[in-house]
């Protein structure tokens, strides 16, 4: 088990998300699209240059900033 | 008093059009969250009794976090829950996710009736929902529709009474993605099916490399078949019907008029060469119409038709995605590209859009670079009218120098607004193919409310122009800016009036500007200025509305300051 970031993730590659690092605006709003702490998501793509995220969590695709990603700690086999 | 229902429900979930199938009321509807930034009243009639509907923009809690969220949240909550019935519209392609708001809503009191929405498309999908299942765990009326075919409407109409508030506790956030989490596992039932090629396409687009290549080729393809179709639709309807059938008719007119005088002057305007020319007469009934119908309305057509299938099948947010990158060093993040594009359509949908954007400095930004830098397809059939005979290169020039102004703006806008721009957050929705009929509809909705708009003013517009010049008023003007606009600009100082006009509408202006006999270097600099300096009134208007007046400042300074130093530039040192 190792603890990474969404940004380091690999595009393709699963994780669960254990720790969202943000203010209670942002956690709030990320958990009504159903990100939180407990999901399962996979890693879509990432754009160069610190470019958005893509995860697909549940059935749908969300796209994140570089710097939102960041904060979101995923744990990966 | 009567109940008010309200439709509430995630972005893009289809809740403007069940409002349309509820109420017969015509909205906008897309592909995309935050098609809906303003909510819209409407009335349904069951059994004589006259119910008021409201379709809200969409949330994914009752806490918003952008303008649009706010609507939405602070109108439900002004009705008291006993005074309303909520028509909470979920996609059951994704159920999961919309369930979240519809507990927040049952806890909260709200007499809730749930329709799921898109159940076409979750049978597609290979998505089972047990309804009756639903309904129990729920304990509140779920309706299957498919709104955009009407499916389920009637029924839902017929349970709406059914609607009553459940008792039920209120825990928090965490706690219900673990109630949902229980639910899903005992309605939704999913078969495994192997990828369609929807799906690859969908994949496809939200992957750096091959998302790039298929951006360039949408928007290369959209490009083409917009100036096509414009092409083609002047060519063969609207260039015959005036010069055929309309013209003939003004020469009769003209004649009857004495060819001369106040009347003359007002309808018909100068003739050129003894003959009437809808390009310069600058009548009331000769260039008026000639210019919004043969010269602006053929694109608009086809601009909006690609726009709107684009919309529909969901393309957007995609192309938002690619753009975050570049959009965030102009203190935007990349769902502004779709005020932007709504903004070449007409600017005041586009700064209307600017509320889907969380901060007030992001929507100061976007609004600013809009009323700027994005030209609407009026003003730009008018550009290519005016310059098209030249070299591609006054045209290309005018989108150049626009471009590289938005963009230098943006940055430094970035760095001197205080503040930071927030990180992009955006649900990016599966293709959907739009139903021909729908996407008519809007088509045709947004022509009407161009006509019904625009039309007016531009009339309006030429016969204000016409009786001040008529009467020599704009004599004052002329002495007054003559400095500038001929030192500056380089222009003749006659040149004021079209710019001016520009305030009322910039396709007027441009129009203004054909007689003057200009070079194609100062069509080149006049075009460019219309193009950047104070928006038109009703985008004017628009700032005022939304931003208040502060900004709406800020942002006429902003502008006079930008065409001024742009203008001078173009002309002394670009184009010398």
């Amino acid at each position: 088990m190792k603890k990474i970031s969404l940004v380091q993730l690999k595009a393709n590659q699963k994780g669960k998300i254990i720790e969202i690092h943000a203010g209670s605006g942002l956690q709030n709003r990320l958990l009504s699209m159903g990100i939180s702490p407990g999901r399962e998501i996979t890693k879509l793509s990432q754009f160069m240059l610190r470019g958005p995220v893509a995860i697909k969590v549940g059935r749908s695709i969300i796209a994140l900033g570089y710097g939102m990603a960041h904060k979101i700690i995923v744990e990966v086999e | 008093m009567n109940k008010k229902i309200f439709l509430i429900g995630n972005p893009n979930v289809g809740k403007s059009v069940v409002f349309s199938r509820l109420t017969g009321i015509e909205v906008i509807t897309s592909n995309y969250p935050g098609t809906t930034v303003e909510f819209t009243k409407g009335y349904l009639k069951i059994d004589e009794e006259k119910l008021e509907v409201i379709d809200l923009p969409g949330t994914y809690s009752l806490e918003p976090t952008s303008k649009a969220e706010e609507v939405a949240v602070s109108l439900l909550k002004e009705c008291p829950p006993d005074k309303s019935i909520v028509i909470n519209i979920i996609d059951a392609t994704n159920l999961e996710r919309n369930l979240f708001l519809t507990l927040q809503l049952i806890e909260d009191g709200y007499a809730v009736i749930v329709c799921l929405n898109m159940c076409d498309d979750a049978i597609h999908r290979g998505i089972h929902i047990d309804i009756s299942a639903l309904e129990k765990l729920l304990n509140v009326p779920v309706i299957p529709t498919c709104a955009v075919t009407g499916f389920g409407i009637r029924y839902l109409i017929k349970r709406l009474k059914e609607a009553k508030p459940v008792l039920k506790n209120k825990v928090n956030h965490y706690q219900r993605w673990q109630e949902i989490g229980r639910i899903i596992e005992t309605v939704q039932h999913l078969k495994h099916r192997h990828h369609t090629l929807r799906e690859i396409l969908e994949d496809v687009s939200v992957r750096p490399l091959s998302g790039l290549i298929m951006a360039t080729i949408v928007i290369y393809i959209s490009f083409k078949v917009v100036r096509f179709l414009g092409e083609l639709l002047i060519e063969k309807i609207f260039d015959p019907l005036f010069f055929n059938f309309y013209q003939p008719l003004l020469e009769k007119i003209s004649l009857a008029l004495g060819q001369k005088g106040f009347w003359h002057h007002l309808l018909i305007g100068e003739l050129i060469e003894g003959k009437i020319d809808f390009r310069q007469s600058l009548g009331v009934l000769t260039t008026a119409p000639y210019i919004e119908f043969a010269m602006v309305l053929p694109y608009l057509v086809s601009f909006y038709l690609i726009l709107s299938i684009l919309e529909d099948i969901g393309y957007l947010p995609r192309l938002a995605m690619l753009l975050d990158n570049l959009l965030h060093r102009l203190g935007l993040h990349g769902f502004a590209i779709i005020p932007v594009l709504l903004g070449f359509g007409c600017n005041v949908p586009g700064i209307l859009a600017t509320r889907v954007l969380e901060s007030k400095r992001e929507r100061l930004i976007a609004t600013t670079l809009i009323s700027i830098g994005v030209s609407c397809v009026p003003l730009q059939a008018m550009i290519f009218g005016l310059l098209g005979s030249f070299s591609g290169f006054y045209t290309g020039g005018v989108y150049l120098v626009l471009f590289s102004v938005l963009v230098i703006l943006g940055l430094i806008l970035n760095r001197i607004l205080k503040g930071f721009s927030p990180e992009l957050i955006l649900e990016i929705p599966p293709y959907r193919l739009p139903p021909f009929l729908l996407l008519m509809k809007k088509l045709f909705f947004r022509i009407k409310g161009f006509l019904f708009e625009a039309a007016p003013i531009v009339l309006l517009g030429v016969f204000m122009v016409n009786i001040l010049l008529y009467f020599n008023l704009f004599e004052i003007l002329i002495d007054i800016f003559a400095p500038v606009i001929k030192g500056l600009f380089g222009l003749p100082k006659e040149a004021i009036i079209p710019l001016a006009i520009g305030f009322l509408r910039k396709d007027v202006a441009v129009g203004m500007l054909m007689p003057l006999g200009l070079s194609p270097k100062q069509l080149f600099i006049a075009a460019t200025l219309l193009a950047m300096s104070f928006p038109c009134i009703a985008s004017f208007l628009i700032i005022f509305k939304e931003l208040g007046l502060r900004d709406l400042l800020k942002a006429t300074l902003i502008m006079l300051l930008t065409s001024t130093i742009v203008g001078t530039i173009v002309n002394f040192v670009i184009l010398r």
